[in-house]
Formats: C-alpha cells, structure tokens, sequence
C-alpha cells in the first residue's frame, strides 16, 4: 500500500484559440489502502489529470509524490486503466493480463501462472486463452482490470472503468470492485461522472469544477463497509448526493 | 455473471461458422463464374461466326489446346520466371519493411524520402528495364532489380502507414507501463500494422510476376517473358494468349499463399 499526493498541480496546453488552462493548482491525496473517486463534468481535465500522475504527461508546475518520493513524470510507478479496455486484440487475456510484466522485464511465467490463479476471481473461468473479441463487454472490463492488478503497483489509477457498460452490468461489477478492493489492500483512485458509483465505492470523493479543474469539494463518504446497494437508501448518502449535485451543478 | 457467461458461444463451434463461411463463398463465386463461362463461350461463338483468322483473334478452344500441347515448354520458361520473381518479390519485401520502419522512426527521413518514393513510381519501369539490361548485363540480376522496383512501393507505404495505425489508447497504456520504442514496435505497432503490411504485399505480389515477365521480354533466355516475344515474331497469337493466361494463374496463385499467410498470422482479425 502506498500514499499517493498530488501538490499544486497545473497543466496549460496549446490550442486552436490559443492557451488553455486545463488544471489549475490542483492538489490532493490518496492515503494508504484508500479508495478515492473523482467526479467531474467531461472535459474537466480528468483524464489529463491521470495522465500526470501515471508519467505520461509532466506537469507545468506542482509535483506527483508517492511515499514522499518525487515522482513527477516518471511512468510505470502507478497502476493505470485507461476508459476504453485497451486490450491488445491479438493476446489473449492471459497474454494481455501479463503485459506489464513483459514490458517491466519481470518473471512472466509467475506472472502467467498468477493470472490463472485469478481467472476465477474475475469471472474469467475457462476464458484465458480467448482472444479480447471474444468475450462480452463486461467480461473486457474485467480482463482490464486483471490486467491493471498484475501490474503490482500498490496504487491503482482507473479511468472511468464502467462507462460504456449497460447499467446491469455496471451493477455487478461495481459490487465485484468492491469485493475485489477489499481483498487486494491497493490504494484506487477512481474517475467517474456518477455520482452514485463515487458515493458507493469511495473513501472519499473529490468534486472537480469544470476547466481549469480544481477541487470544488471535498467530501468523506463515512458509510458502513462493506457496502451494497442498501445503502442508496441510508439518509447519509442522499445527504451526500445532494451536497455533490449542488456543487457540480453551481458550477 | 454465471449467466453472462452462459450466454456466450464457446469456442468450439467455430467449426459450425467454418461450414456456413464456405457455403457463403461459394454462393458469392457463382454469379462471377457464370459471366465469364458465358463470355467465353461468346468469344468462341464470334470467331467461328466472322470465320476470324487465328493470328488475329483465336478461339478459346484453340488457346486451350495450345497450352495443352506447350505444357512442357510452358513448365520451364514458368520455372525461370519464378525464380526472378521471388528473389525480387523478397528483395522488395525486405528492403521495403526495413525503409517504411525507418522512415516511420524518423519524422525527417519521412519528409525526405516520401516525395522521392513517389516520384520514382511517375518513371516507366518499360524505360528504366532496358537500363538495367545495359548496365547489369543479361543475368539474373536486372530481372531481379525490375521486380524488386515494381513491388517496392506498395510495401514501404503500407509499412510506414501502418505502423501509424495502432490506436492511441492502447499506445498510452504501454508508454505508462514504461515501455521503450523497441518493446512499443514489437508489442504493438508491429502487430497493429500486419493487416496494413498484408495490404501493401497484396498489391506487391500481383505486380510482381507482370514485372518479371516485362524483364524477360526485354532481356532473357528464358521465361514467360521470352515466350510472350517469340509467340509474337511467330504470329502465334494463340500462344501470346496462352502467356497472359499462365502470367494471370500464377499470379492468382501467389496472391491466394499470401491470402493464406495473412489469415494464418493476422487471425485475431477474422474473430467476431
């Protein structure tokens, strides 16, 4: 498990119109074990925001500090799974699950024989050595996600993970994430536009303004663990979905 | 879960897919087989008609039985136009795939190298055969440079193309797990340009036995090449027919290996 923290981030990019300003002095932490959700309107500058904290992008000013280590920039220190699966069409779930072994020169055949001690946790019995076409849309996302766990990176950057998926599913896997997260100990920093998947996975969630992104609220989402979908109905997260509508409507 | 899985065909039946596959394509071969029994006969029909003289147009039944007859003759001059045609075609494929990596590692080779790859492919390759003739003497060697000119292009174009064509998410993904230019290219762009590369060698390969046949025709002892000459200071017309026949089946043959090869290799793209 790791502390992730974010300082006075700003991002400023080259446009048609000119400059513009996608993050503007940013900061926020994720601690140890924690599961913290970003909720955003869409171009907010979420995704530019996991893109400085997985190394793909620097920042113009702030730093990316992991366990109080400068890590700004650096690729390969976070765990990232970007919005759409990005599995490889011509690897199979367990070839694409080890790729981040491969490219990181690690023991592939224990991180080989890791991904089939996991299929069945991910729902994937007997789905291995299928290629991505093959399997559902749910099924995709979840090879992602094995995929992200076999990076062994003690935090986890997910990019609006169930997005494209039909509500039912979404259902499911956000019950199976839960599950999943209790088990793993991983520190996870979720982006969503939901504010119902924020409120029943979270820690902890941050509201962002539209761009320039900034935190426009801060809320500790002090539900019981381990949650399901009762708590939709606890007064405590209607109190809190009202606070989080209010703020990204305002703005 | 249980359920979704359920739901989902196994494997296994491809089999099943494969039968409704070959049913499908022979359903589609029919219509084109019909025309051109019916153009043939057509043909056969007219030269007996206006009682044409074989030097100006034969019969298809004539043109059969002259290849019938030339079988042997035709097997070895073939022989020899396979053997400029590969080396050239391979040549092509080699130099080809390296120049199209290159120019696409390097943004300034690109800018270089692209309005003169081009150009070259303005030049007729009837005028600069002749040259390499005078130049590289009657061996293999212009013959083979003739068919390494004609099938060059399509292959470094479709490399360099190619190797643009892996999609963006999939390209961050590697670059956050750290991953250099040499483990990008053979992890993803590499694989994400077969199918452009298959392209390019496609239209290569049906370029190149007509590329080896002109060589012959201007310099050559043997081959269709040569055959396609003498036919025609014979006026046997019939036999010119029967080269372009020869040139055109085994061009459709190299086309269906290399059909064959691509469906092999790039078989995560015949999946559903």
């Amino acid at each position: 498990m790791a502390t992730l923290d974010v300082r006075g981030i700003s991002k400023t990019f080259r446009g048609t119109n000119g400059l513009v300003t996608v993050i503007e002095q940013l900061s926020m932490r994720a601690d140890a074990g924690e599961f913290v959700a970003i909720i955003g309107p869409s171009g907010s500058g979420k995704s530019t925001l996991f893109n400085i904290i997985a190394g793909l992008e620097t920042p113009d000013s702030g730093a990316v500090i992991i366990d109080g280590a400068d890590v700004t920039g650096r690729r390969g220190q976070v765990a990232y799974m970007p919005q759409r699966d990005a599995l490889l069409p011509w690897r199979s779930v367990i070839e694409n699950a080890v790729l981040a072994t491969i490219v990181q020169r690690g023991d592939v055949t224990a991180a080989t024989r890791e991904a089939r001690a996991l299929l069945d946790d991910f729902g994937l019995t007997g789905w291995g050595d299928a290629r991505p076409a093959m399997l559902s849309g749910g099924m995709r996302q979840r090879a992602a996600l094995l995929r992200t766990v076999l990076w062994h990176r003690p935090i986890m950057l997910l990019d609006e993970p169930f997005g494209a998926l039909d509500a039912l599913t979404r259902a499911q896997l956000q019950q199976w994430l839960l599950g999943l997260w209790d088990r793993l100990d991983r520190t996870i920093l979720l982006v969503t536009h939901d504010i119902d998947e924020a409120l029943l996975l979270a820690d902890r969630v941050y509201a962002l303004t539209p761009r320039p992104a900034q935190i426009a609220l801060e809320v500790a989402v002090d539900l019981p663990r381990p949650r399901s979908y009762a708590v939709v109905a606890d007064p405590a997260f209607a109190r809190l979905k009202l606070r989080l509508q209010q703020v990204l409507n305002v703005y | 879960m249980r359920s979704e899985q359920a739901q989902r065909i196994a494997p296994e039946t491809a089999i099943g897919r494969h039968i409704g596959e070959v049913q499908r394509r022979l359903a589609q071969a029919f219509p084109p087989f019909v025309l051109l029994s019916a153009m043939v006969a057509a043909w056969e029909l007219i030269v007996w008609q206006l009682a044409l003289p074989a030097w100006l147009l034969p019969p298809p039944s004539r043109i059969l039985t002259t290849l019938l007859s030339n079988l042997p003759i035709l097997g070895e001059h073939v022989v020899a136009t396979l053997t400029v045609t590969i080396p050239g075609f391979g040549l092509a494929l080699v130099t080809g795939f390296a120049l199209g990596v290159l120019i696409d590692a390097s943004p300034l080779l690109r800018r270089a190298v692209y309005p003169l790859l081009v150009t070259s492919q303005t030049v007729p390759i009837v005028a600069i055969a002749p040259l390499l003739v005078v130049g590289f003497g009657f061996g293999m060697l212009p013959k083979v440079l003739v068919v390494a000119l004609v099938t060059f292009f399509p292959i470094v174009v479709n490399t360099a193309d190619g190797l643009q064509a892996a999609d963006r998410d999939q390209r961050r993904l590697l670059e956050a797990m750290g991953a250099n230019y040499w483990q990008l290219l053979r992890l993803l762009r590499l694989p994400a340009a077969l199918p452009s590369i298959f392209t390019g060698i496609k239209v290569a390969i049906t370029y190149s036995v007509i590329g080896a046949v002109l060589a012959e025709w201007i310099g050559a002892s043997a081959g269709l090449g040569v055959y396609i000459a003498r036919s025609l200071r014979a006026f046997r017309t019939d036999q010119v027919f029967v080269a372009a026949l020869v040139t055109s089946l085994l061009t459709i043959v190299l086309f269906a290996l290399v059909t064959l090869l691509e469906r092999w290799i790039v078989s995560w793209r015949d999946e559903p």
